[in-house]
């Protein structure tokens, strides 16, 4: 077997636009990128990057101007190789009239499962995703969130080695973030392949073994997040106990009062907290929490756009 | 072959849920009780009538039944997007097209097999309640067996719209689809008269012209057989399975090229 799960090899994707004049837009240029059997990719970039068009392409809803993918050894689009992989896809919509249960069965049919066999497996998933006491409710009926989760519960019907998840925390509630992070942890345990898109990068933090990173149809840069050298631009400190003149005199002023007395003081990048908090302490000060505030994806897409190409450890 | 059924059967039950489908079926099924109201109306016409109105009912529902869910069927999942699940399935993009198809035909089959109910029963009524010498002044009995082969060449006829829809559908919108789907149902009823252009043109290639399109557009005129079966005239059994052949020939020749493009097709 191949190490390698998922392969793209010089991807490139070219749009029209224009009726009376067509002319192509590269959506993806040259993607080259292998993601190993069992390993966590986080797919990351702004909007308009080429994340959706990369995982058609390799669901082949779409087909490539030049260069090719693979899936588990073979070429994407394979009918052997989909039997083993599960999608889901940006703002998953399904049919109306089917309730959860049905819908699940129906694919699951679609992969030889006898109906039996669909059914045990369909209750199994969709209590995985928590939505095991609406599963007889027809989606129409579903909100965002929910059908966010049953498009998760349908991209495992067939029990799949590679799972290609696009913005799966999109549409979710802060519950169901943190359940479809936990999900995508499981599946990782389980020692499935995981290959997730998105915009936000703290969802990748927790998760990924290894992010690549797109922008403007390029790959800019792959490899471990903490190796990609986000920079620190400041520090977020929440405080208990604080009154606004001792902030004033520590020379505190980007200041703002939450709720329950605490409040949060915004660092600048020269103002190391090591020196600041053991004066705060003196000051009568309980520190809540002190976070680094990195710079966001797309300032350090950006400032990579203006680099050539990266690749981490 | 599994997965076709599968989808297949997905698309029946969809159908039979959708509501404008019961609407429909309900409408027809009420025009078909309606026709014996109607009927009375007319002296020692009842029966035509009743048979008239019943297989113009079966056609006209049927009709819309194949327009409004064929056009659906392909455009609604790409515009919803529902297709990006279900392709990454191991479905063929063949066997989607194929396996909608064979879904709506089982649809349309069944809503027929009730309408043609709702009429035999009408009509059963009818023969019931009249006297022996009124059912003899009748040109053919009025529970007749050939209203079933009336009634099969309407399903045929169909099962071609079905597949003219559902082409369409594969490459424009569905108001688009609709659009051409009926457009091309009116022509395919008067297409004889391209065949006879050339009798009241004098030009060559109009003549031409008109010939080609009667070879290329659908005739649906064969397909309709209810005024000979509702006046008792004969269709022979090898008119039936001509026009079947005829339709299925297009029908064929439409899911081919309906698979053909939707197979090459990008679904931004």
């Amino acid at each position: 077997m191949s190490v390698y799960a998922i392969r793209l090899h010089t991807l490139t994707k070219d749009y029209t636009a224009g009726f009376w004049r067509p002319r192509p837009i590269r959506a993806l240029d040259g993607v080259s990128l292998d993601v190993e059997t069992g390993e966590v990719l986080g797919f990351l970039g702004p909007n308009g990057a080429g994340k959706t068009t990369t995982l058609k392409l390799l669901m082949q809803l779409i087909y490539p101007t030049s260069g090719y993918a693979e899936i588990l050894g073979r070429p994407a689009g394979d009918v052997a190789a989909r039997r083993r992989l599960g999608y889901l896809p940006e703002l998953p919509y399904f049919y109306d009239n089917l309730t959860a249960e049905e819908l699940l069965v129906y694919f699951g049919g679609l992969f030889g499962l006898s109906a039996a066999d669909a059914r045990n497996r369909s209750a199994m998933l969709l209590d995985r995703v928590g939505l095991g006491a609406e599963r007889r409710r027809q989606l129409r009926k579903y909100s965002k969130g929910m059908l966010q989760r049953v498009g998760i519960a349908q991209a495992l019907v067939n029990d799949p080695e590679v799972v290609f998840l696009d913005e799966p925390m999109s549409g979710l509630d802060p519950v169901g973030r943190r359940d479809t992070r936990e999900l995508i942890g499981e599946l990782r345990d389980e020692g499935r392949t995981v290959f997730f898109s998105s915009h936000i990068l703290s969802d990748a933090e927790t998760l990924c073994s290894r992010v690549a990173i797109l922008v403007k149809g390029r790959l800019v840069a792959t490899g471990r997040l903490a190796d990609l050298a986000f920079e620190i631009q400041g520090w977020e400190l929440v405080v208990t106990g604080a009154n606004t003149e001792a902030l004033t005199a520590l020379g505190l002023d980007d200041v703002t009062t939450v709720a329950d007395g605490r409040v949060v003081i915004n660092l600048p990048v020269d103002r190391a907290p090591g020196q600041l908090l053991p004066e705060l302490g003196r000051h009568g000060f309980s520190v809540v929490s002190l976070t680094p505030r990195h710079e966001s994806l797309e300032t350090f897409f950006m400032r990579l756009v203006e680099q050539p190409t990266r690749t981490g450890s | 072959m599994a997965v076709i059924s599968q989808i297949a059967l997905h698309v029946f039950k969809e159908s039979v849920r959708d509501k404008v489908l019961y609407n429909l079926v309900l409408f027809a099924v009420l025009l078909i009780s309606a026709s014996y109201l109607i009927g009375q109306l007319t002296a020692g016409q009842e029966v035509k009538i009743i048979k008239d109105l019943g297989l113009g009912a079966t056609q006209m529902f049927g009709l819309l039944i194949a327009v409004f869910i064929g056009i659906g069927l392909v455009s609604k999942e790409v515009e919803r997007r529902s297709i990006y699940s279900l392709l990454a399935k191991p479905v063929r993009r063949h066997e989607l097209i194929l396996g909608k198809y064979a879904g709506l035909v089982l649809t349309l089959a069944v809503n027929i097999l009730v309408m043609a109910a709702a009429m035999y029963a009408v009509l059963g009524y009818m023969s019931w309640v009249e006297s022996e010498e009124y059912r003899q002044s009748w040109e053919a009995p009025a529970t007749d067996p050939a209203l079933l082969l009336a009634i099969f060449l309407i399903f045929a006829q169909l099962m071609l719209v079905t597949a003219i829809a559902l082409f369409f559908s594969t490459f424009s919108s569905p108001i688009l689809s609709a659009v051409l789907t009926f457009g091309l149902f009116a022509i395919g009823h008067f297409n004889t008269d391209l065949r006879n252009f050339e009798n009241v043109v004098d030009s060559r290639a109009a003549a031409y012209l008109a010939r080609a399109l009667y070879y290329l557009l659908p005739n649906l005129e064969p397909f309709d057989v209810s005024a000979a079966v509702v006046h008792g005239q004969p269709v022979s059994l090898g008119y039936v399975v001509l026009t079947t052949g005829y339709a299925a020939a297009y029908i064929g020749a439409l899911l081919l090229a309906a698979c053909f493009i939707f197979s090459r097709r990008d679904f931004k």
